[in-house]
Order: C-alpha cells, then sequence, then structure tokens
C-alpha cells in the first residue's frame, strides 16, 4: 500500500491501526536466479532494480545481520556528483539524477535535501583546481559554480575566513549536492524490492560459496543451502571474507573511518561545507546534530571504532575552519569498515568464477552511490555487459594499470587513500 | 593504541607512519612476473583478526617495525624489528 498525505491523515483519524511491516521477514527458498550476499544500500538497491529494470525477481537478499546495518546506517549521509575523472565523473552524474527522483520512485520519503555543497579552497593552485574540476561537471552536463572569497562571505559568513595559515579564497558550489535520509534509503528500496517480490531473507550469513567446474551453484549460509546461478557479493568491508569462500584474493584493505555528531542545535550550518585544507565536512541533520567527519584513522581495522589522535585532528579542523561550533557538544562518534582499493575508486565487475559477481571497494564514498551502484550492477547480472555510466569499475585494472581512477591524485597504492 | 617499538618502548601511535601488510618485505624481483607484482602491489588477504603489518617510527627512532596486531580489537599482540624479521627470513 502507497504512502500518502491523505494516508497519514486517514490513519492519524484511525488511531493508527492500518499500518503494516513494510516488507515481509522472508524465510529462504531452495533455488533462486539470482542471489545478493549483503541487505545494505547497495545489495537492496540492486535487488529493486534487477526487479523494476529487468523483471527479474525470483531474487534473494540474504543479510546476516539486519536489514540496512551496516554503512549504510553508519554514514555521514552526503549526496553530491563533484567527480572529474572519466568513469566515475558519469557514474556519479547519473547517480545524482537518480536521487533527485527517488523518493518519488520508491514512493518513500528519503528526505533527500539538495542543500548545497560548498568545497573551499585555500590557495592559489586550489583555486585552479576547483575551476578545473567545475569545467569538468559542467562540461558534462551538470552544473557547477566557482564562488569568489565574498560570495562564499555572503552564504557562510561564520568561517574564520582570516586564518593566517588557511584564509578562504573562494568556493566551489554545487548547488543540487545536499543530504539524504540515510536509513529511509535502506528502507524505501526493501519496501520497494519486497513488493516486486523480491525475498529479503534478515539473520542469514553466508559461510561458504558452492562452485562446480568453474561456475557458481549456489551458497551455504546458517540457514541452509541455497542454489542460484548467479551470485552477487555486496557486502562492503567484508569483501575479502566473502571472496574468500570462492578461493578469491581482492585488492582491499578495510579501514576504519569515523564520523561525529554534536547534540541538537537550532539551524545554523544551511549547506554541505568541506574544508579544502585537512580533511573536514560537515552538515546539519534535520534533527540539528552538526554531523561531520574528516579522514581514515590509516591502519586496517574491522573494529567499528577509531582511536582518538584522528578525533582531535578533526576537532582541530573544525575549529580552524569555524571556531563558532566550539562550544557544541559532540554526542558521540562512530566507525565504518571501509573497503579501501588502491586507486580509491569501486569495482563493479564479473569475476573469473562463472556467475560470480562483485560490487565493493566504495572506499569511503559509497552513499551518494547507492541508487547508481544498484542501477548498474543490476544490469551488470541481467545482461552480462556493463552499463553505460558503471562500465570502468573494472576488477582487473590494478593487475593491468590500465584505466585506473585515482581521483585524489595520490597514486594508486593502498595507503595512499 | 600504544606501539611498542623494540627500540623505544611504549609509543603513542602518532609516532608511526602505517605502511601496510607486512608482505612489502617480500617485494618480488623484476623478473618476477605480472602475478607476482599485482600480488605484491594490490593483492590482500586483509584478515578480521590477526594480522602483521608494517609500521616506521617516523617521530621516534626512525626503524621499521614489524606489528601483529588484532584487527577487530586492535590489540597490539608482538613487535619485532623489521631488519631481524628479514635477516632471518634469509
Amino acid at each position: 500500500m502507497g504512502f500518502s498525505g491523505w494516508r497519514v491523515i486517514k490513519e492519524g483519524l484511525t488511531g493508527n491501526r492500518g499500518w503494516k511491516p513494510q516488507w515481509r521477514d522472508a524465510a529462504p527458498k531452495k533455488d533462486y536466479d539470482v542471489l545478493i550476499i549483503g541487505g545494505g544500500g547497495h545489495g537492496l538497491a540492486t535487488a529493486y532494480y534487477l526487479a523494476k529494470e529487468h523483471g527479474i525477481t525470483n531474487v534473494a537478499v540474504l543479510e546476516k545481520g539486519h536489514l540496512g546495518s551496516g554503512n549504510i546506517g553508519r554514514n555521514t549521509t552526503l549526496v553530491r556528483s563533484n567527480y572529474m575523472m572519466p568513469g566515475n565523473s558519469e557514474f556519479y552524474s547519473h547517480s545524482l539524477k537518480l536521487w533527485e527522483g527517488l523518493s518519488q520512485e520508491l514512493n518513500y520519503n528519503v528526505m533527500h535535501s539538495p542543500r548545497g555543497q560548498i568545497v573551499l579552497n585555500h590557495s592559489d593552485a586550489q583555486r585552479d583546481g576547483a575551476v578545473r574540476r567545475g569545467n569538468a561537471m559542467i562540461n558534462r552536463g551538470d552544473e557547477a559554480e566557482l564562488l569568489t572569497r565574498d560570495d562564499v562571505r555572503r552564504m557562510v559568513p561564520y568561517l574564520n575566513f582570516d586564518s593566517a595559515r588557511f584564509p578562504i579564497y573562494g568556493g566551489l558550489l554545487q548547488r543540487r549536492a545536499g543530504t539524504a535520509r540515510h536509513d529511509a534509503v535502506a528502507w524505501g528500496y526493501a519496501r520497494a524490492a519486497d513488493e516486486r517480490g523480491v525475498d529479503l531473507v534478515q539473520n542469514c550469513e553466508v559461510t561458504g560459496i558452492d562452485m562446480k567446474n568453474g561456475k557458481v551453484t549456489g551458497v551455504q549460509t546458517t540457514r541452509g543451502v541455497i542454489r542460484a546461478p548467479k551470485i552477487a557479493v555486496v557486502v562492503a568491508g567484508r569483501s575479502s571474507q566473502v571472496a574468500a569462500m570462492a578461493g578469491m584474493r581482492l585488492p582491499i584493505e578495510s579501514h576504519v573511518l569515523q564520523a561525529f555528531v554534536t547534540e541538537g542545535l537550532k539551524p545554523c550550518i544551511d549547506h554541505v561545507i568541506s574544508f579544502g585544507m585537512g580533511h573536514f565536512y560537515i552538515s546539519q541533520s534535520d534533527k540539528g546534530g552538526l554531523v561531520f567527519g574528516g579522514n581514515l584513522d590509516f591502519y586496517a581495522s574491522y573494529a567499528s571504532r577509531g582511536n582518538l589522535p584522528m578525533k582531535e585532528h578533526v576537532m582541530e579542523a573544525a575549529m580552524t575552519l569555524m571556531p563558532m561550533i566550539g562550544k557544541a557538544k559532540v554526542l558521540r562518534s562512530w566507525g565504518g569498515i571501509m573497503d579501501m582499493t588502491p586507486d580509491g575508486s569501486p569495482i563493479i565487475d564479473r569475476t573469473l568464477i562463472d556467475g560470480l559477481y562483485l560490487n565493493c571497494g566504495w572506499c569511503y564514498g559509497g552513499f551518494k552511490a547507492v541508487p547508481a551502484s544498484g542501477y548498474g550492477f543490476a544490469h551488470l547480472l541481467a545482461t552480462d555487459q556493463h552499463h553505460a555510466t558503471a562500465s570502468k569499475f573494472r576488477l582487473d585494472r590494478f593487475r593491468s594499470g590500465r584505466g585506473l581512477m585515482d581521483e585524489e591524485a595520490t597514486g594508486s597504492q593502498h595507503n595512499l587513500h | 593504541m600504544r606501539i611498542t617499538c623494540p627500540i623505544c618502548g611504549e609509543r603513542d601511535r602518532r609516532e608511526f607512519y602505517y605502511k601496510g601488510d607486512a608482505l612489502a618485505l617480500n617485494r618480488p624481483g623484476t623478473d618476477g612476473g605480472e602475478k607476482a607484482w599485482d600480488d605484491y602491489l594490490h593483492m590482500r588477504d586483509n584478515p578480521a583478526g590477526e594480522t602483521r603489518d608494517l609500521w616506521f617510527h617516523e617521530a621516534g627512532c626512525s626503524a621499521w617495525i614489524v606489528v601483529t596486531r588484532n584487527t577487530v580489537t586492535h590489540e597490539i599482540l608482538a613487535t619485532e624489528l623489521a631488519s631481524k624479521v628479514k635477516e632471518s627470513a634469509i
């Protein structure tokens, strides 16, 4: 049953007794056409687009915990497409367009808020870089605006413009960038996939991948054996463990990335603001909390929590950029498990094992990618062809050196992104 | 997180630079072939649990250190000088 304003009023007048669970708690069948391992944002989006765009509905999503219990519920909710490299550029552009229609598409309010993102620059060289990036965005059909120092001052007067070390020279604004409600994206895709017949199987951990003559035949799980000719692995930070079940090693190291939220404050930060010196970005949630984050802790970790030095660094960057938030109390911090690739760009590809497909390597930028990742991965699963917007995320680009997408220009090496 | 440098003793994590998996000590020869170099540069076991990685005591004695630690708990289990590890491997 669909959501609408009328429905809310009707339920409000009748004691809210008409709401039903939004998806079935499915038990696994013995056979499917496609199995998706991982019930996070990317896995659920893949299931939805498989059903909607390709009519493939005999699909199960296998999730070891509950739906949306991984990084989709642990991120800083930013949605943007200020990418420049061919491969990334068209992909994130497509993703932002999908975000813009997502609430209508899913009949589920994902609270997409295109409030604009300002990436600040603090030197002539950075300003040149911003011009180049902005032109690349405009050339592919998106918008970007170069802000002067005075423009930035008019929009966000509370920044520290005259910092002796990092004075603000200007900014690059993408007005269509913004935030979305992270959990709602997972729930919206889950509900829409379920409505089309996809089985969402929770508390079902995959413990083995069955293969015969170089082809996958199914998986072993804590809820029994499930067979399918196509298996999609979409498990983010746990990619190496699941790939190992199929005898594969991946070009991935799992790292910890921390995020922070303050107590709820009255509206004060209207945009997403990214510091150009030192890794720091911030936005204000609809509840009023300031949501901000920084860089990786920079060591391999599955702990889902970080250490104090990076916390200190992020707080220092915050105080350098906007001293006004110094008295806000940090409510909590957390860490997610990031599947880092050497070049900092993702992988959506087939593997050398027939019927085994891989979607991983989202590094610290997976949230904004969810719609286009699901769209592109579903296309690959259904047609065995890469979708035009997700054709360059090849697994073998590291071995061959062809098509590396080093968006940050730091080098294609594990400890540099 | 505090790391015990075999030379300087227990020190703050901030004194150390993280290189990555200790397989960095096993650099293939120039004639090692594409697969050996791909394994060395890119492919990782990436274990959830005990791992061995290479840290550089940048703000201390400049020693390269092989750290055995748990990636799930952040517990440091053992540290040894990379030079010793290399010597004993020969």
